[in-house]
């Protein structure tokens, strides 16, 4: 980073060639978008079929509490390494991003414990309307945190290689956003199925 | 990488796994043609059924043993075709063709850019439709036959695999080609919306854009918006099938004399959520080929388009207002009165920024200096499709009028003014019109107006007939048209509408071997053949890998035609005011 290019920030840019122009944001942005309608259609499902006679919410297993617990931990983790790798801070970077990878991992071993707790105590998707939600809910949620575990793993490989810097860590910043996304997504369906 | 790496790529790079999106953009068109061949053919089988119900045909049912038994068509797989024709042509032909063929061939030649944002993401998204096409089709040759819940997939029909044969592995199979195809088309919609917000070229702002990529534009956000609710339903669907999870399922339903155990469900749930998509989706069909149609206009009518900017606003207000009106389709369903009349408002609301786009199209011929070539006459019959579709529209958006229309085949007829014919004919206007960009040779005029006439009388008189079959009472979807005695005065009108038909079907006939004639055999085609201003004729025919050796620079909008008087009577968008500065310098 020059002189001259950190003064461009402050001023207009003149328009590029479009070969120099990064389309991953916009990129990142319309999945974000896609992901949210599709748990707002769920969450349209859930309203109305909550209607029903049938619907009798289900102790859900204590251990989903540690899981918010571990994703949040997660999301932080994933944060401080923004932070490192802004200062320039490549290893602490490296290490905060595995560690956010790791506590992603024990987050999902975590929601199959639950799903086996269920298990063991007699309920399964089809039990009733309640448990059918929260295994269709905690699944498609749990496939979407997978695709940010391979955003993680991606850049984890990325920084050990040197790949980023200071200046240059847009996958790595992308990455952090979509990963508060999916915690944030975690916080959304728990609260929706904790307080309906 | 240069233009001259070209020649390093292996065939299979170039040809097969291809990352140019011009070769991405005509095998999503090639595919569909292929796709087109089922669900026309499927079309015939069912206007036989209409036109002679009670027939002998030993011919077919030779060629088709899994559909006829001693020359009878069964009922069941009456409504597999139906249901096999309707998603195929709306999932696998028209979206393939308009949208992921079109969209992907043209954007970047359009905005100026040498690719799609992501093209590596781009030739997945091809290469996960080619397997949703094969599990689609594959529901054809499952025990029980294809899916048979229609193109709407309801549940309870949908959900048991008992309920009617075509419920059981061709159902699956058919909700399993739908999740790769919402699949791929959600990667191609992210490829477009970014490749259009994030790689114009200098100079090309939103508002110098060609109206086919603002309509492409539009579709695609509409896409990633509105797709989601169907996945959502088609996993629910998934579940209630094999997992025996009640999300659409009622209590009591009893099937072959047994009551299920299924309870509490509820199978409006996936009416709203289908149709959540399910409007949006025939805008995105719909737009693309309006947009292709005020290109054609413009370029053949040799005037600039009338009313560039609001067609856009028009655009903007036609894609908010797709997305709040999904309940016209569902005011027989028991809704609450109050939320049919709003639905009811909302929809009537929606013809007024369609009217404007068709006056657009319409004001945009004045004094216009009109070339009869055939994408012209695609186009302009399109402007008819759309007042026709769109009259039929006011009666259905109509609450009151929808209750006695509903599910008649007037609503037929209205949706393939809209979804079978507007999108076909932009499908026809833009091959014919870019077609010498896309091989390098020009398509034949000749056999194009045979086409563009055979295929226009017989889709206008079958649709317009349709609706009148669905004034008299005829309802849609029924095996024996005979069956009700009440539509006696009506029903006569089969046998001409499906002469009408093989007519227009022939025609295809005509197109497809003018198309693959032209393709190898076609006289060469110039840089510009039609004296178009936009950007993709600035490059010459077909256009090279990386569309360009310099990206040009742009300078004004897309439809200066003889708006300076110079002699050419038409201004390309890459024509600076003044000569550059080192020009002068
Ligand atoms: C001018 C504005 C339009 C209005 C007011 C309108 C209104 C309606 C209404 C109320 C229905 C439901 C009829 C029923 O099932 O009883 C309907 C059905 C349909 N419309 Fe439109 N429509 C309009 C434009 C379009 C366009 C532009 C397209 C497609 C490109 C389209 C495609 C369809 C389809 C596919 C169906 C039938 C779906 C089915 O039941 O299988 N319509 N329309
Ligand atoms: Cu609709």
């Amino acid at each position: 980073m020059t002189v001259g290019s950190m003064a461009l920030e402050r001023f207009p840019m003149p328009p590029r060639p479009a070969e120099a122009r990064p389309p991953y944001a916009m990129g990142l942005v319309a999945i974000i978008a896609s992901v949210t309608m599709l748990f707002v259609a769920f969450t349209a499902a859930l309203l109305i079929r909550r209607t029903a006679p049938d619907w009798v919410p289900i102790d859900l297993p204590g251990i989903l509490w540690w899981n918010t617990g571990v994703i949040l931990a997660s999301s932080l983790t994933m944060e401080f390494s923004r932070r490192a790798i802004r200062r320039g801070a490549t290893a602490l970077a490296e290490r905060w991003t595995a560690g956010a990878f790791g506590l992603g991992v024990v987050f999902l071993g975590g929601q199959t414990a639950a799903w086996l707790v269920l298990v063991e105590k007699g309920v399964f998707l089809p039990s009733s309307p309640y448990a059918s939600f929260f295994y269709l809910l905690s699944a498609v949620h749990g496939c979407h945190l997978i695709g940010g575990l391979v955003a993680l793993g991606w850049c984890w490989r990325k920084l050990r290689a040197g790949a980023y810097g200071a200046f240059g860590h847009r996958g790595l910043g992308h990455a952090a956003i979509y990963w508060h996304f999916v915690g944030g997504l975690w916080l959304y369906v728990f609260f929706m199925l904790g307080a309906l | 990488m240069s233009a001259e790496a070209v020649h390093a790529e292996s065939f299979i790079r170039r040809y097969l796994f291809s990352t140019d999106h011009k070769t991405i953009g005509k095998q999503y068109l090639l595919t569909a043609f292929f796709m087109g061949l089922f669900a026309v053919g499927w079309s015939i089988l069912i206007r036989i059924q209409l036109a002679w119900p009670h027939a002998n045909l030993p011919l077919l049912s030779r060629l088709f043993p899994g559909l006829y038994q001693d020359g009878v068509l069964l009922p069941e797989r009456y409504l597999s075709l139906v249901t096999m024709h309707g998603t195929v042509m709306v999932f696998f032909v028209i979206s393939f063709a308009l949208v992921s063929g079109f969209g992907n061939f043209i954007i970047p030649l359009h905005i100026g850019a040498r690719d799609m944002a992501y093209p590596v993401l781009n030739m997945l998204s091809y290469w996960t439709a080619v397997p949703a096409c094969i599990l689609m089709i594959a529901s054809f040759f499952v025990p029980d036959g294809a899916a048979a819940a229609g193109w709407t997939a309801y549940p309870p029909l949908s959900a048991l695999p008992q309920a009617v044969p075509g419920s059981g592995w061709g159902q699956t199979l058919w909700l399993l080609g739908m999740a790769l195809f919402i699949a791929s088309f959600t990667m191609g919609s992210l490829n477009f919306v970014t490749t259009i917000l994030n790689l114009r070229t200098k100079g090309m702002s939103m508002f110098r854009m060609p109206l086919t990529v603002w309509t492409l534009f539009i579709s695609s956000v509409l896409g990633i918006l509105a797709f989601p609710a169907l996945t959502a339903a088609a996993i629910m669907l998934l579940l209630d099938r094999h997992g025996g999870t009640s999300f659409f399922l009622p209590s009591g339903l009893v099937v072959g004399g047994q009551v299920l155990e299924h309870s509490g469900g509820t199978p409006l749930l996936f009416q709203h959520l289908f149709w959540f998509l399910g409007h949006p989706e025939v805008y995105i069909l719909v737009l693309p080929a309006i947009g292709i149609a005020f290109d054609v206009v413009a370029v053949f009518g040799r005037r600039p388009v009338f009313g560039y900017r609001t067609s856009i606003w028009a655009l903007l207000v036609i894609g908010v207002l797709s997305m709040i009106v999904w309940g016209h389709h569902m005011f027989t369903s028991g809704m609450n009165p109050y939320l049919g009349e709003y639905f009811s408002v909302a929809t009537v609301a929606i013809t007024v920024p369609f009217a404007v786009l068709g006056m657009n199209l319409i004001a945009s011929l004045w004094r216009a200096e009109i070339r009869l070539h055939p994408a012209m006459l695609f186009a302009l019959a399109m402007i008819a499709a759309i007042g026709l579709g769109g009259l039929g529209g006011l009666w259905l958006g109509t609450a009151s009028s929808d209750m006695y229309l509903h599910d008649s085949y007037f609503v037929v007829g209205h949706f393939h003014f809209m979804i079978g014919v507007v999108t076909a004919f932009g499908i026809f206007a833009g091959t014919y019109y870019w077609f010498p960009k896309m091989f390098g040779r020009m398509i034949d005029q000749r056999l194009g107006k045979i086409h563009f006439w055979a295929t226009s009388v017989g889709v206008f008189f079958a649709f317009i007939a349709m609706h009148f079959l669905g004034l008299g009472g005829v309802l849609r979807r029924t095996y024996d048209p005979t069956a009700y005695e009440y539509t006696a005065s009506v029903t006569w009108l089969n046998l001409p509408i499906s002469i009408a038909l093989f007519l227009a079907a022939a025609a295809q006939v005509v197109f497809l071997v003018n198309f693959f004639w032209s393709m190898f055999r076609g006289q060469k085609a110039e840089a510009n053949p039609w004296e178009a201003a936009t950007l993709e004729w600035t490059t010459p025919s077909p256009a090279p890998h990386l569309n360009w050796r310099e990206l040009p620079s742009v300078f004004r909008g897309p439809y200066e035609y003889r708006t300076d008087g110079r002699a050419a009577g038409y201004r390309s968008q890459v024509v600076p005011d003044e000569p550059p500065a080192e020009v002068r310098a």
